[in-house]
């Protein structure tokens, strides 16, 4: 890690931090949110960004990171804490049993493979409904929500519990991929036949780097859970796989800031479309179309291609 | 033990069929150490389907494969590779986004691992002797053919392979860099061994001690170069046909 690449992420973070006295209560509100939904699609660039494995089933992990978080508060009164670290194992825990499984397949067998895991997840949580609260979700009890003496619910809590955590993830995304393991999922991305042949085993790589994806995926679910007391079963569902992939690409694959960038993106995009036109999905439609066209690196890529080759 | 000491490779009864077609059989193939052994034969004769039993990408149907003494012939590839067995491809097959440097640290740091100074220094050996010293922090897809080719080279002597198999190396050189080439492998003929799949004879006649002819999948001729020249079924099924040169 240089000090240039370590500069212009706790650069990010400082900034983040600084926002939090400055921004104004409704934005505020939006950055934290973008802040965790940002560690989910932090986790989801390890596998697909810089892995190359294409994931259409993400969502399974961030929602066995928000139900394992909040069932545990929910039924057996287990605090944030030790109940967000129950939903972490569980998405490493998922993650690693879908991994073992999905990894005999590659390319278009893997997308179909990760969708149908998901889709079987998303259904388990609808079966399951005396336990799970199917499709109406439940509110995480508020007295679960608290961590020590700090409120979950405050706003201005939240937001520092969701800047600790996304940059922690931020952090570990960045030291990974310099590190020769993450060289190496990189090698895979681009050629997997040359790194077997360069005496690396390809088969437990690309699970490892979809176990770290999952458990940050999951951390992220577990910490949403927590911080804004919903738990519910879209989450796990087709679109916010779909959202992972969307945010990663629009900030740019195999970029440590573009998942953050991406999802600031595409949350501020909508939020203004909203407001133009009740059509808004159409706006967002048409700029991920452009964004495509011209920027096909997304915005980090982009900016990397252009002026800063060394980006991370 | 299964060799005599100065053997490294043998192969008994291999054999690889693709549905109906029989590419390799019978091939009862014994490499020395240190020495520079190469195969040949006409388009089609089973030398790529071979090599690619020896590094692990085939499977072969029946048969067995000895390295240095073990019995690799169910051993994965990237595992053959970790015993010493190195590999570059016949059709260029470079981590083409990546930097040169980074093609070759990759197959360097998994010998070297984290010593980022000895990986470092074994990236700027093996890019210096196949001359791309001066390329190192060039994205290697913007390389030109041939010098993707020594790309692929040096990345096989970053792994310090006790055996280095190279399909096809000279194909798409030009004339001046297939001399520094043979320079090359000379000089690496006295700390490795090399198999080397060649279709350029006056590279082959000059660089191998040994050749081995493989004509429809099966062995045809094994001899010195001289003893090659001289063999009638060679010059029949192979050398006296212009073709054969030609086509690749």
């Amino acid at each position: 890690m240089t000090r240039k690449d370590l500069i212009t992420h706790l650069g990010l973070i400082a900034v983040l931090f600084a926002l939090h006295f400055l921004l104004p209560t409704y934005h505020h509100g939006i950055f934290a949110r973008v802040m965790v939904l940002a560690v989910y699609a932090i986790g989801y660039n390890i596998a697909f960004g810089y892995t190359g494995l294409l994931s259409l089933g993400h969502a399974m992990f961030f929602g066995a990171g928000m139900y394992g978080m909040g069932l545990a508060a929910y039924h057996f009164a287990i605090p944030a804490l030790p109940a967000w670290l129950i939903g972490v194992g569980c998405a490493a825990l998922l993650s690693l049993v879908v991994g073992l499984l999905a990894l005999r397949t590659q390319d278009v067998s893997f997308m179909i493979v990760t969708l149908m895991f998901a889709q079987a997840a998303y259904l388990i949580i609808l079966y399951f409904s005396e336990f799970t609260r199917g499709d109406d979700g439940f509110v995480v009890p508020s007295d679960m929500r608290a961590i020590g003496p700090w409120d979950l619910s405050d706003e201005s809590t939240r937001y520092i519990v969701a800047l600790i955590l996304f940059s922690g993830a931020l952090m570990i995304s960045l030291w990974l991929v310099r590190q020769p393991f993450g060289r190496v999922l990189v090698a895979l991305r681009e050629n997997e036949e040359r790194a077997r042949l360069l005496g690396y085993d390809t088969g437990r790589r690309k699970l490892a780097s979809l176990v770290i994806s999952g458990t940050i995926s999951g951390a992220a679910g577990a910490a949403y859970a927590g911080l804004f007391g919903y738990v519910g079963a879209s989450f796990a569902g087709v679109q916010y796989s779909i959202f992972a992939l969307l945010w990663v690409l629009l900030g740019g694959a195999g970029t440590v800031l573009g998942p953050f960038i991406g999802t600031l993106f595409m949350f501020y995009l909508i939020d203004l479309a909203t407001e133009v036109t009740e059509a808004y999905m159409l706006i967002a439609g048409v700029a991920l179309v452009l964004l495509t066209l011209f920027a096909p690196q997304g915005i980090v890529g982009e900016i990397r291609r252009r002026l800063w080759k060394d980006l991370p | 033990m299964r060799h005599a000491s100065d053997v490294i490779l043998t192969t008994e009864a291999l054999g690889k069929s693709f549905d109906g077609l029989r590419a390799n059989n019978d091939i009862n193939f014994t490499l020395k150490k240190n020495r520079v052994h190469a195969l040949i034969g006409p388009n089609g004769a089973g030398k790529t389907t071979f090599v690619s039993m020896l590094i692990g990408r085939l499977e072969p149907t029946d048969g067995a494969i000895w390295f240095d003494g073990k019995n690799v012939t169910e051993m994965p590839a990237h595992r053959r590779v970790a015993q010493g067995m190195g590999y570059t491809f016949q059709i260029t097959s470079v981590f083409a986004r990546l930097s040169c440097h980074e093609n070759v640290a990759l197959a360097a740091r998994r010998r070297l691992g984290r010593n980022r100074a000895a990986v470092d220094e074994a990236v700027a050996r093996a890019l210096g002797r196949v001359g791309l010293g001066e390329r190192a922090e060039e994205v290697a897809g913007d390389l030109s053919y041939g010098h993707q080719r020594l790309l692929e080279i040096a990345m096989g002597l970053a792994s310090m392979p006790r055996l280095l198999i190279l399909d096809e190396p000279t194909q798409g050189l030009a004339e001046s860099e297939i001399a520094a080439f043979k320079a090359l492998i000379r000089e690496l003929s006295s700390e490795t061994t090399i198999l080397l799949i060649e279709h350029n004879m006056s590279v082959v006649m000059e660089l191998a001690d040994e050749i081995t002819v493989l004509n429809f999948g099966e062995i045809l001729a094994h001899g010195t170069a001289a003893e090659i020249h001289a063999n009638p079924a060679v010059q029949a099924a192979y050398l006296g046909t212009e073709t054969a040169d030609a086509e690749d």
